[in-house]
């Protein structure tokens, strides 16, 4: 299990960042992920893999109405 | 369109503009229509030191004009158009906000609205912080302010098309010296469709000197442009020509020039790697709202559909006519946000077969036609928008509206025979044309559309036997405004957000979706009730000075989300520091974020008053239809089944196993609604509010607006 935005999440082996965000359907072109409180900067995404119990963070920085 | 009779001059007024100091001019111009009076008055230095300006001025004049007896259409309801002291600045982006308060004809009560266009800045540099006009006019008018003759005029009206579209082309014309000088004028304008039905708009003008045509941006919530046109005004004009890169005579133009500097390059630098606000402008949301559930489909009941790609943001970018410099609705603004598109010919209605420039469209138009009445059609969407424009109708009433009757057409609540022929289901082009033109005309059954949802959903329950449970569940409106086009059912944060706001459910008080839903950063009560003050203040505070909302976080340092985090960034705090700046420079007064809030603080209490003053504003007010806030149909349970049988089981605990839908609908409810409840209660609390929404007699004075009048109102409702 690991946390995303603070909710639980099933995790599943070489679960990289770039999957788990397809998997949540975030397509928001702005957003900045943690791992465990580290920057993941979007040119990692595809490389850095999510271990299970870590928590991530998945922050849009969207400005709304 | 104009029947070449001379006017008849009904008032003339003559004086001296007052130069403006550090933002201010102290001077308002006071206009009565039924006394064809025009003065000029004093901005009382009390209210200045109380209330800052803009919003501010507009709410405590308009309190002092109005009894609580005072009903929209009484002579003494005023129209009050302000300007405040960070108005008319061109070195920082969004400074040409006029901020317009009024009693509305949905809710009853005080209303406010931000809107963009040249005419309050020229207000200012006329030597006015605002207008104030009072009173009913017999026969239509026009009232012109020349600001460099000081000369101001009540003259009849010698047109007979009042729409917006012709007639701000002929004022132009008329009042223009020659085509260089219409750059020189600026014209709040409405149309028939404000005079026939409650969500009457107000049309502010610029001339955009590239395309050779009047532009135009919208006061639309809450039906002020149902009071112009009650008040028989067709236009107001005004005219200034000399605007310098310091005429609000600031304190500090370095200061300024800091601010300015700073963000222009952020946005030239960041824009098209953020939202696109200078491709496409707020439509740009179409395509997130639509990802991550929120937009609007069949009247607020689903928050997605596989059609709306044919209105997605890329579709807009082919259609808005890019690089355009007239598309800042105000001088140096960079965000240059006000997209149009050339050359839309019009399919329908007075105008049909000519091809004119449409202003927009912007995310709520086209969610709201295009998703909330599931017509996934860009042409729709442009014809819609520019009718209800040039009606001087709310694009958001008017949608919002068409939505809840097309639920209850499909439900058969009402049927072709009560329609007079319209065949009103979801996706029906055609019928919702129609039905804009009908309520336009004051026509048909665009009549009982035209009302707006809560005063239509009376007609339907007393007049045809409707279901006034349901009407109550599936009519989007709160305090008689419609819902603005986000769903909000998976965010309780945001509906506190539209519940709890002052005039109704508009998102410019709060827009916490993603913050709460997605990025989950505000998950307790008192998390959300923090969110919910606060950001509902900082947004108060551009009405204030007279600002646009869009440059302080529809652009963000390009570091902002690594420096600070949470809530933090969410404030963009290097732009807080900007407009701290920015006050500092313009009005020499030194000004840190937390005196920022204050200042908000006090005029969103007293609007909060004000309501009370106006026999509502407590809170059984302040709660929102179910449809808001959780699944009111079967059909609506199953398109999420996954989603709301997880939070049974996990978030409720309840065994949902072998249970019906409606079995698990029922206490989905009643949990979401004890929730809301909850909100409410940790929202009151840290604003200083009883248990009934009311400000304290305490908190009224620590913010130092206790007045007598005031504590008077507050005195009634303590227990």
């Amino acid at each position: 299990m690991i946390k995303v935005n603070g909710r639980d999440r099933e995790w599943e082996e070489n679960l990289t960042v770039e999957f788990l965000l397809k998997k949540c359907k975030y397509t928001f072109p702005l957003i900045m992920v943690k791992v465990n409180g580290k920057y993941v900067p979007k040119e990692k995404y595809k490389d850095t893999l999510i271990m299970n119990n870590d928590d991530v963070q998945v922050i849009h920085s969207i400005a709304g109405g | 369109m104009f029947e070449g009779k001379s006017q008849k001059l009904l008032a003339s007024f003559d004086y001296k503009p007052k130069e403006i100091e550090k933002g201010y001019t102290d001077k308002r111009l006071y206009i009565n229509l039924s006394e064809n009076k025009i003065e000029s008055k004093s901005v009382d230095p009390q209210v200045k030191e109380k209330f800052t300006g803009g919003r501010g001025y507009g709410i405590w004049y308009l309190w002092d004009a109005v009894s609580s007896k005072t009903k929209w259409n009484d002579p003494e309801n005023e129209i009050l158009v302000c300007a405040g002291p960070l108005n008319g600045i061109t070195q920082y982006s969004g400074c040409g906000k006029a901020h317009i308060v009024s009693l509305s004809p949905e809710t009853g009560s005080v209303n406010d609205n931000n809107v963009g266009g040249y005419f309050a800045p020229f207000l200012k540099f006329s030597g006015w912080d605002l207008l104030e006009i009072q009173g009913k006019a017999k026969k239509d008018v026009i009232i012109f302010i020349d600001g460099n003759k000081g000369k101001i005029t009540i003259k009849e009206s010698p047109y007979t098309e009042i729409n917006t579209y012709h007639l701000t082309e002929s004022l132009s014309e008329e009042y223009a010296n020659d085509d260089k000088d219409k750059k020189n004028i600026s014209i709040i304008s409405a149309g028939i469709g404000a005079q026939n039905t409650n969500f009457g708009i107000l049309n502010i003008s610029w001339y955009d000197n590239h395309r050779k045509k009047v532009r135009i941006k919208q006061a639309g919530r809450g039906g002020t442009g149902t009071v112009f046109r009650d008040k028989k005004i067709v236009a107001v004009v005004i005219k200034y020509q000399g605007i310098s890169a310091n005429s609000n005579n600031v304190a500090n133009l370095e200061l300024v020039s800091k601010a300015g500097h700073r963000l222009t390059k952020e946005i030239l630098s960041l824009d098209h790697l953020q939202n696109g606000m200078r491709e496409t402008g707020t439509v740009n949301l179409l395509d997130h709202m639509q990802n991550y559930n929120c937009l609007p489909v069949h009247n607020y009941k689903f928050g997605s559909h596989p059609a709306a790609l044919k209105i997605k943001n890329k579709v807009w970018h082919q259609r808005v006519t890019q690089n355009q410099a007239g598309d800042s609705c105000w001088m140096g603004c960079a965000m240059r946000c006000a997209h149009a598109v050339d050359d839309f010919e019009l399919s329908t209605g007075p105008l049909k077969g000519e091809k004119v420039l449409v202003d927009g469209p912007e995310y709520e138009t086209t969610a709201g036609f295009g998703g909330n009445c599931g017509c996934f059609d860009p042409d729709l969407v442009l014809e819609a928008n520019f009718y209800c424009d040039n009606y001087g109708m709310d694009t958001i009433g008017v949608s919002t509206t068409i939505a809840f009757l097309m639920e209850c057409y499909e439900n058969n609540i009402i049927n072709k025979e009560i329609t007079g022929g319209l065949e009103l289901n979801f996706g029906n082009i055609r019928a919702v044309l129609e039905l804009i033109h009908q309520m336009a005309e004051g026509k048909g059954f665009g009549k009982i559309a035209g009302l707006g949802v809560r005063q239509a959903k009376k007609v339907l329950i007393e007049k045809y036997g409707a279901d006034a449970k349901f009407l109550q569940d599936i009519g989007m409106e709160c305090k008689g405004m419609e819902f603005s086009e986000y769903v909000t059912k998976e965010s309780l944060a945001q509906q506190g957000g539209y519940g709890m706001a002052n005039k109704g459910p508009q998102h410019d008080e709060n827009w916490l979706i993603f913050m709460d839903q997605v990025n989950n950063q505000i998950p307790t009560f008192k998390d959300k009730a923090g969110a919910i003050n606060y950001f509902s203040l900082f947004r108060t505070w551009f009405s204030l000075v007279g600002l646009c909302k869009l440059p302080w976080n529809d652009i963000e340092p390009e570091d902002n989300k690594q420096k600070y985090h949470g809530m933090e960034a969410a404030k963009v705090p290097e732009h807080v520091e900007n407009y701290c700046w920015l006050f500092e420079g313009v009005t020499d007064k030194h000004i840190t974020p937390e005196e920022l809030i204050l200042q908000s603080e006090r005029v969103h209490n007293l609007q909060r008053i004000f309501n009370l003053k106006m026999g509502f504003g407590t809170r059984k007010h302040d709660i929102v239809p179910y449809r808001a806030v959780g699944p009111v149909t079967v059909e609506e349970y199953e398109s999420r089944k996954e989603l709301y049988d997880q939070q049974l089981k996990e978030i409720i605990k309840f065994d949902a196993k072998g249970k019906t839908t409606e079995e698990k609908m029922k206490v989905l409810r009643v949990y979401r609604e004890e929730q809301y409840q909850k909100l409410c209660d940790a929202v009151y609390n840290r604003r200083g509010w009883d248990s009934n929404g009311v400000p304290t007699l305490e908190n009224i004075k620590k913010l130092k607006i206790d007045f007598p009048e005031v504590l008077e109102v507050v005195k009634k409702y303590q227990s």
